[in-house]
């Protein structure tokens, strides 16, 4: 099913930069169904998206060339995802559409193979690639512009760049934020408001989903008065024919929830974007607090080894060492012992200074260019949700008038009864 | 149909039910008329106070009932039939209001003011005000069975309610129970037979309704049929009566399917309801976290706040209004189905009767007994009074529906109205922020386009 296809108007592009966007056209236009052999040699059936790119130059000059395309599964987009994050840890990366479907109300499917699910995933996969296509600093990564032309050799150039290595382990970057001393105060708020975030949308897509679940009850039971007028106006004279036709409006109001409740739907995807951005908004706080930690422990480990050769050249011991009880049992150590060691501690507070350094500079870069991005995520966040929450006002909005419709038919047809 | 007051709407102005008043003190004052009244019979009859009659206790519903009855006439001039406006006139009317507490060492109850209105000689004055409890209506209803078997009756409201389960001194209860009582005195006043039933003269005039005294004011129908002999078989009944038979079973299977379909709305309405407040809590939590979004989320929330009142009132009246309709019918055709058996009866006696007496006849040349011709006159009497009174049932029935069911389509229609200007009003709020926004940064809305 092809809806948008989005065209980018150089006319109206983002001042910063020159984003991939101005170059390209992008979008997700189809979702297919595939069977094949998966990594351990099993049947599998999987869905995979057509990526259309169009040069932006042929567009604004009016050729209309045919699309270069190319299919991809779901799990290739989490790949790049994952790319992206390891590789730009103070960029807020957008989301990808969720994997399982969740906050269901019972009359939505769960099945990820269900068409309206995967017509909403290749929705949510487009305005992925849309979001970070528009990213000024995303925008500019090699191996995204292969995601979007190269089927078969994008994958190597991938597992190339060797990021799987680089990502921090979860446990490195669980112990610094439970041992980080000295976190920058602006970061520790924007994590605490990430949790917030995370926590309210969550909220409110479960209670979206148990409202639509009773606001579905409500209308089809009204369902049941089409019925009973219907069999009611089989024994009236003048009354039969308002209540059939009253019967009918009836019918009409129980069926059309599932319309109502199916666009909602798009009112829900638009509020997950955020819970998942609230995800990638905490990660980049979780990386300054990395970055903060292992600078702290950098120079806690040069001060330490400082002090260590304060002591190996003063021969004042200033705080316990087993050296220094061992020194004070079985006497001093030898000359040249002590010459090597100091030689060695040199060199090591010679790295341990080099290794202050660069953490000093990892840590101030990652703040500097993480503060921007957060910045420019908090704007477009407030502008997306308003729209989202305008949409939202326009569907209720929507709802009403055809409930005034259904109902003053009714009326109609009750006063000719 | 006849159009004297219109139905259940006499409710505007009651005291607070609290006020603990001797029921009878309240309003026994005979009311004199005043210098200039000029009553006449006919349709055009101004009512209450527009004739300059001081009313020591003025009746507050007369405005509306005079206006609901223009209302009344232009849906009838709409509807083209009215089979009895000219044989009907329209000089007694009553109002049932008022209700008040009365609490006293044995019991405690609520009464009601009865108010009459007529230019008939029946009645010594031409206005009336006393009050009556639902006891008293009761033993009105009983007493018109009994002396008029072979009219349909109009029901009263339920007799008894379970103690624990509804309070029976609540507003709304004593409400529903008052405009039922209404409905039915007004039923009873427009009735072309029952309305003179001197039973009736004693419960709208009468200070003090001995009810134990039993006015033995029975009519000679009522008399007979009361005694009608069981045992008879019926052989074949006219098809007309079977086809009322039918009618009422089905009518009756439908009403029950509505009563439930209607309930069934009005639970899942309120688990609606506890679902949608939370969700606008949620959106008010959220708001307490955002500084941008605080006003649109705020909004969301009010918005959100201002849909549920709006249920809340439509499912309010649905309680208070349609269901206690639909029950009085039920119970209308209960009563219904009974005349139909006691018809039946009077044929099956006359027909038994005759048979005997035709045979003996045969035998002996006994003549055949006034006996057998007076059950062919009473059973005569029964069908001609039930043939009329079914034409005049029907049509109320029609005119009950129609009002009910327009009546919830309004509300429903409302509920939206109140909705949508709720999220209207939100809209102009959050996109007047958006004009002003000169940032830099797309939303994806625009990226899109």
């Amino acid at each position: 099913m092809n809806t948008l296809v989005c065209l980018l108007q150089s006319r109206k592009m983002v001042e910063e930069g020159s984003t991939l966007m101005r170059r390209m056209e992008i979008c997700v236009a189809e979702a297919e169904k595939r069977s094949g052999k998966n990594a351990v040699s099993m049947q599998e059936t999987f869905t995979v998206y057509l990526i259309e790119t169009r040069p932006m130059d042929a567009v604004a000059e009016g050729h209309n060339p045919a699309p270069d395309c190319l299919w991809r599964r779901y799990s290739e987009f989490e790949l790049l995802r994952n790319y992206l994050i390891v590789t730009y840890p103070y960029i807020v990366v957008p989301p990808l559409p969720e994997k399982r479907a969740e906050f269901v109300w019972h009359k939505l499917s769960a099945d990820n193979m269900d068409p309206d699910f995967v017509e909403r995933r290749r929705v949510g996969l487009e305005n992925f690639l849309l979001r970070v296509a528009s990213h000024p600093v995303l925008c500019n990564d090699k191996i995204l512009c292969y995601f979007l032309t190269e089927e078969h050799g994008w994958k190597e150039a991938v597992y190339e760049t060797g990021f799987q290595a680089k990502a921090d382990s979860r446990l490195r970057a669980l112990s610094a934020t439970f041992r980080v001393r000295n976190p920058d105060k602006c970061f520790m708020e924007m994590k605490h408001y990430s949790d917030e975030l995370q926590s309210h949308t969550s909220q409110l897509l479960r209670a979206r989903a148990r409202v639509a679940d009773r606001l579905y009850g409500v209308f089809k039971v009204h369902g049941n008065y089409g019925r009973v007028f219907s069999e009611w106006s089989a024994i009236e004279k003048e009354m039969g024919d308002g209540l059939q036709s009253a019967g009918h409006h009836m019918d009409a109001y129980a069926a059309s929830i599932d319309d109502i409740l199916e666009e909602e739907e798009h009112y829900a995807d638009q509020l997950k974007e955020y819970l998942f951005y609230a995800e990638a908004l905490r990660a980049v706080c979780r990386k300054h607090e990395l970055t903060q930690f292992e600078l702290e422990m950098a120079s806690q480990d040069l001060i330490s080894k400082k002090q260590q050769r304060e002591e190996l050249a003063t021969g004042i011991v200033r705080t316990f060492s087993f050296k220094g009880m061992t020194n004070k049992l079985f006497g001093q150590e030898a000359p040249e012992q002590r010459e090597a060691r100091l030689k060695l501690l040199e060199d090591l507070i010679a790295e341990g200074e080099e290794t202050v350094k660069e953490k000093t500079i990892e840590r101030a870069e990652h703040v500097e260019k993480a503060w921007v991005d957060i910045q420019r995520f908090k704007e477009q966040k407030d502008k997306d949700l308003r729209e989202a929450l305008i949409n939202y006002a326009v569907m209720q909005i929507s709802m009403c008038k055809k409930g005034i419709q259904v109902w003053s038919n009714a009326k109609e047809c009750f006063l000719k009864m | 149909m006849s159009i004297s007051a219109p139905r259940g709407l006499a409710s505007s102005g009651q005291k607070p039910i609290t006020e603990i008043l001797h029921p009878l003190s309240a309003a026994e004052e005979p009311l004199s008329p005043g210098p200039d009244v000029t009553v006449s019979g006919g349709r055009d009859k101004e009512v209450g106070l527009t004739n300059g009659t001081p009313v020591e206790t003025p009746s507050p519903a007369s405005a509306s009932v005079l206006f609901n009855r223009l209302q009344l006439d232009d849906d009838l001039d709409s509807d083209g039939r009215d089979p009895y406006a000219d044989t009907e006139t329209h000089d007694l009317f009553v109002t049932v209001d008022d209700p008040k507490k009365h609490v006293s060492t044995m019991e405690t109850y609520i009464t009601y003011r009865v108010s009459t209105k007529t230019t008939r000689i029946e009645f010594d004055l031409p206005d009336y005000s006393v009050r009556r409890r639902y006891q008293d209506f009761d033993w009105l209803r009983t007493k018109l069975e009994d002396s008029q078997p072979t009219h349909l009756i109009p029901p009263l409201p339920e007799k008894f309610v379970m103690k624990g389960v509804v309070d029976r001194f609540s507003e709304e209860f004593v409400e529903t129970r008052m405009k039922a009582l209404d409905k039915f005195l007004k039923r009873v006043a427009d009735h072309p037979v029952l309305s003179f039933n001197p039973h009736l003269n004693a419960f709208l005039s009468a200070k003090d309704l001995n009810k134990r005294q039993g006015l033995a004011l029975l009519s000679k129908v009522g008399e007979s049929v009361k005694n009608v002999a069981g045992g008879y078989k019926l052989r074949v009944r006219p098809p007309e009566f079977c086809a009322m038979g039918e009618y009422l079973d089905t009518f009756n299977q439908k009403l029950g399917t509505i009563d439930r379909i209607a309930q069934r709305i009005l639970k899942e309405q309120s688990e609606y309801l506890t679902e949608l407040r939370e969700y606008g809590t949620v959106y008010a939590s959220w708001a307490g976290s955002e500084e941008e979004l605080q006003r649109p989320l705020e909004g969301v929330a009010g918005c959100v706040t201002t849909c549920c009142g709006a249920l809340e009132d439509m499912s309010e009246n649905m309680g208070q209004d349609f269901l206690p309709v639909l029950r009085e019918y039920i119970l209308y055709i209960e009563s219904m189905k009974n005349v139909l058996r006691k018809r039946d009866q009077s044929q099956a006696e006359y027909e038994g009767r005759l048979e005997a007496a035709v045979l003996r006849k045969q035998e002996d040349r006994t003549p055949i007994p006034a006996e057998v011709e007076k059950c062919q006159d009473k059973m005569e009497c029964f069908n001609a009074d039930l043939k009329a009174d079914w034409e005049r049932w029907q049509s109320n029935k029609r005119q009950d529906f129609k009002q009910l069911l327009t009546g919830m389509a309004d509300k429903n229609v409302t509920h939206y109205e109140k909705c949508q200007a709720a999220w209207e009003s939100l809209i102009t709020l959050l996109q007047d922020k958006q004009t002003e926004d000169k940032t830099s940064c797309k939303s994806l809305w625009e990226i899109r386009q």
